[in-house]
C-alpha cells in the first residue's frame, strides 16, 4: 500500500515537471543575455542572471500591451453586462420561443470564426473601426454574447424561483427584480464571466490579427507573433516577450483561479 | 440542473382582478392594462439587441460567407459572378488542402487521446486523496490561461531540433539520429491518396504534446468533477460486495464518467478543428504541409492572397466539420436539460 502512495506522488511530481517545463524555459531564457542565449547552451543557468531581456522586451511591447489592456477592458466590462441582461431574461422571464433563441444564440459559441471573418472586415471598413482598438472591442462584446449570456443564464437558474415570485408579488418590476433581486447575488458569475471573457480577450489571436493591420494598433499577442518572426531571433528577448504576455491571464488565474475554472466548466457539463 | 416554472409573465395576468367596482375610473384600469401589456413584452424588446447582434454577425455574415464561397471573387477587387460550388471542387484538388485534410483528422485523433488519457489520469492521482492536491490541480490547470501564441513559442524552443530536448538527449548519452521533430517531413504509414501521402506526419507530434500540454488540464478539471460527483456509498456498495480497488474503477467508475467524456470529447474536438493560433506560433505550414491546418489556410489564402472566394469556402467546410460535432451535442445537452 505504501509503495502506491510513493508511486502516486512520484506520478503527480513527474506531471508537474511537465507542466511547469516550458514555462521554466521561458524564464531562464529570458534571464540571459544575448550572447548567452544560444541553442546549445539552452539548459544552463545564466552565468548574470539579469532583467535587462525583460526591459528590452518590454520596451518593443509596451505600446501593444496597452492596446491590449484598452482592449480587454471595456470589452469584457460591456459583454459582461449584456451576458447579465440576457442570461437573466432566459432564465427568469422565458417567453414563448425563447429556448429556440437561446439555442441559436448557442451555436455562436462554437462556430469557427473564420466563416464570419470576410464579412466581418468588409463591415468593420465600411464604418470606419477596422484596424482599430474600438473596432476590436465590438468584435469581442459581440462574439462574447453567446458564452456570457450561457454561463449567466445557467448561473441565474440557481436562483430560487420564490425569489423572484415573492419579489413579484411585492409589486416589483422586472428592472426592480433585477436590480434589487438578482444584481445583489450576481457577485459570483459576474467574476466567473469577466474572468473568462478578460482571458479569451486577452489570448485571442485570430481577430486580433485580421481585424488591425498596422503593428501600433494591435494587440500583444500579434505583436509577440511578430517579435518571433523577426530576421535576428533574440531567444531571450522573445522568451521575455511571451512571459510579459502571458503575465496579466497568469495573475488572474493565480488569485481568481476557483472563478477561472467554474467558466471552464460553466460551457461543458451543462451545455 | 434546477429548471424553473414555466413563464412568470402569465402568473402576473392570473392575480388581475378579473372584475372591478364600478366606482373605480376606467382610466386607471386602462393604465394599468398597458403597463401589463409593456411588462409582458419587455423581456422580448430587452434580448431583441442582441439578438439582433448575433442573427446579423454570425447567421447574417455566415450567410454571406456561403454567397462569396460561390462567386468568382478570388482578386482584390470583389466579382459577384456566380459560379456554384466550383471553389469547393477546386479545393479538394489543391495538395495542401488534401494535407489539411489528412492534418487535420491525425491531429484531432492524437490530440484528443491525448488530452483524456493524461487528464484522466491526472484527475485519478488527484482523487486518491492526496496532499497538497490544490497545488497541483492549479499546476495542471494553468496552461488553460495562457495564449496559444505563448504556448507555441515555448514549445517551438524545446522541439527546436538543434536545442531543447535533443540537446537534453544527447547529454543523457543518447547517441543514435535524434528526431528532427517539426522539421521531420517524413509521413508515418503513408498511402498515396490524391496528390499526398496519407499518413500520420511526424512533424505533427510535437504540435499535438503542445496542444495537450495546454488543454489536458481542462479534462482533468472535468474528470475530477465527475469523480467527485459520484457518491462515495456507491463505490463502498460495490466493495462490500467484494468488488476490487480496480473492478471498482471498472464497473462502477468508468460507466458513470461517459457522459465526461463525451463532453470532452466534444469540447476539445471543436478547438482542435479550428486550431490556428498555436500552429501559426509553433510551426506554421510545416514541412511540405506537414502541420498546416484548414485554419491557417483559409487565412493566407483570403487575407494574404485576396483569394476570397476560395477562403470563403474553407471556412464553410471548417462550419460543416464543427456543426457536424457540435449540433447533435447541442441537441442531447438541451434535451437533457429540459427533462424534469
Amino acid at each position: 500500500m505504501k509503495a502506491v502512495r510513493v508511486l502516486i506522488y512520484l506520478a503527480l511530481i513527474g506531471l508537474t515537471v511537465f507542466y511547469l517545463l516550458p514555462v521554466y524555459v521561458l524564464f531562464l531564457t529570458g534571464l540571459k543575455s544575448f550572447a548567452e542565449a544560444d541553442l546549445l547552451r539552452m539548459w544552463n543557468w545564466p552565468t548574470q542572471p539579469s532583467l535587462a531581456s525583460f526591459a528590452k522586451a518590454w520596451e518593443k511591447l509596451a505600446l501593444n500591451f496597452m492596446n491590449s489592456v484598452y482592449l480587454v477592458i471595456p470589452a469584457t466590462l460591456i459583454s459582461s453586462l449584456i451576458g447579465s441582461v440576457n442570461g437573466y431574461i432566459l432564465s427568469k422571464w422565458r417567453f414563448r420561443g425563447s429556448e429556440v433563441l437561446f439555442s441559436a444564440i448557442l451555436f455562436g459559441i462554437f462556430i469557427p470564426y473564420q466563416s464570419i471573418l470576410i464579412p466581418l472586415v468588409n463591415f468593420l471598413q465600411s464604418v470606419g473601426l477596422y484596424g482599430s482598438i474600438p473596432g476590436l472591442v465590438l468584435v469581442h462584446v459581440v462574439y462574447g454574447i453567446p458564452i456570457t449570456s450561457l454561463i449567466f443564464r445557467n448561473y441565474y437558474a440557481s436562483i430560487p424561483v420564490e425569489l423572484v415570485e415573492a419579489a413579484k408579488i411585492d409589486g416589483a418590476s422586472l428592472f426592480g427584480i433585477y436590480r434589487w433581486v438578482i444584481l445583489p447575488l450576481s457577485q459570483p458569475g459576474f467574476a466567473v464571466v469577466a474572468i473568462w471573457q478578460f482571458t479569451q480577450i486577452w489570448n485571442d489571436f485570430l481577430f486580433a490579427v485580421t481585424v488591425t493591420n498596422k503593428p501600433a494598433q494591435q494587440p500583444i499577442t500579434v505583436a509577440l507573433q511578430n517579435l518571433a518572426g523577426s530576421q535576428i531571433i533574440e531567444w531571450n528577448v522573445q522568451m521575455a516577450g511571451a512571459l510579459l504576455a502571458a503575465l496579466p491571464t497568469l495573475l488572474v488565474y493565480v488569485f481568481l483561479g476557483r472563478f477561472f475554472l467554474r467558466g471552464l466548466l460553466a460551457g461543458a457539463l451543462k451545455g | 440542473m434546477a429548471r424553473e416554472e414555466r413563464d412568470p409573465a402569465h402568473g402576473a395576468e392570473v392575480s388581475r382582478p378579473a372584475k372591478r367596482a364600478a366606482s373605480v375610473p376606467r382610466r386607471r384600469d386602462r393604465a394599468r392594462e398597458l403597463r401589463h401589456r409593456i411588462e409582458a413584452g419587455l423581456p422580448v424588446l430587452l434580448i431583441t439587441p442582441s439578438v439582433l447582434a448575433v442573427g446579423i454577425f454570425v447567421y447574417g455574415f455566415i450567410s454571406w460567407t456561403v454567397y462569396v464561397s460561390m462567386t468568382r471573387w478570388n482578386d482584390v477587387l470583389p466579382d459577384y459572378t456566380f459560379v456554384g460550388l466550383r471553389n469547393y471542387v477546386g479545393l479538394f484538388q489543391i495538395p495542401r488542402f488534401q494535407a489539411d485534410l489528412r492534418n487535420t483528422v491525425v491531429f484531432t485523433v492524437l490530440f484528443l487521446l491525448g488530452a483524456v488519457l493524461l487528464g484522466f489520469f491526472a484527475a485519478l492521482l488527484l482523487d486518491q486523496r492526496v496532499k497538497g492536491e490544490a497545488f497541483f490541480r492549479s499546476v495542471f490547470l494553468f496552461p488553460m490561461a495562457i495564449s496559444f501564441i505563448v504556448t507555441g513559442i515555448a514549445w517551438q524552443w524545446l522541439f527546436n531540433p538543434q536545442t531543447g530536448i535533443n540537446l537534453l538527449l544527447q547529454q543523457a548519452g543518447y547517441a543514435g539520429p535524434l528526431p528532427r521533430w517539426f522539421t521531420d517531413p517524413t509521413i508515418m504509414f503513408g498511402v498515396k491518396v490524391g496528390a499526398i501521402q496519407a499518413g500520420i506526419p511526424v512533424a505533427l507530434i510535437p504540435v499535438v504534446i503542445a496542444a495537450t500540454w495546454q488543454l489536458s488540464g481542462f479534462t482533468m478539471a472535468m474528470y475530477l468533477a465527475g469523480l467527485r460527483g459520484i457518491p462515495e456509498e456507491l463505490r463502498e456498495a460495490a466493495r462490500v460486495d467484494g468488488a476490487s480497488e480496480w473492478q471498482v474503477y471498472r464497473h462502477v467508475v468508468l460507466p458513470l464518467l461517459r457522459p465526461v467524456t463525451l463532453g470532452a470529447l466534444i469540447m476539445l474536438g471543436h478547438v482542435s478543428l479550428k486550431i490556428f493560433d498555436l500552429t501559426v506560433a509553433m510551426t506554421g505550414s510545416g514541412p511540405g504541409f506537414a502541420t498546416d491546418m484548414p485554419a491557417y489556410f483559409m487565412f493566407e489564402t483570403t487575407f494574404r492572397g485576396n483569394q476570397f472566394a476560395r477562403g470563403a469556402a474553407i471556412a464553410m467546410l471548417m462550419l460543416i466539420m464543427v456543426a457536424a460535432l457540435i449540433i447533435p451535442y447541442l441537441r442531447y445537452s438541451l434535451s437533457r436539460e429540459a427533462e424534469p
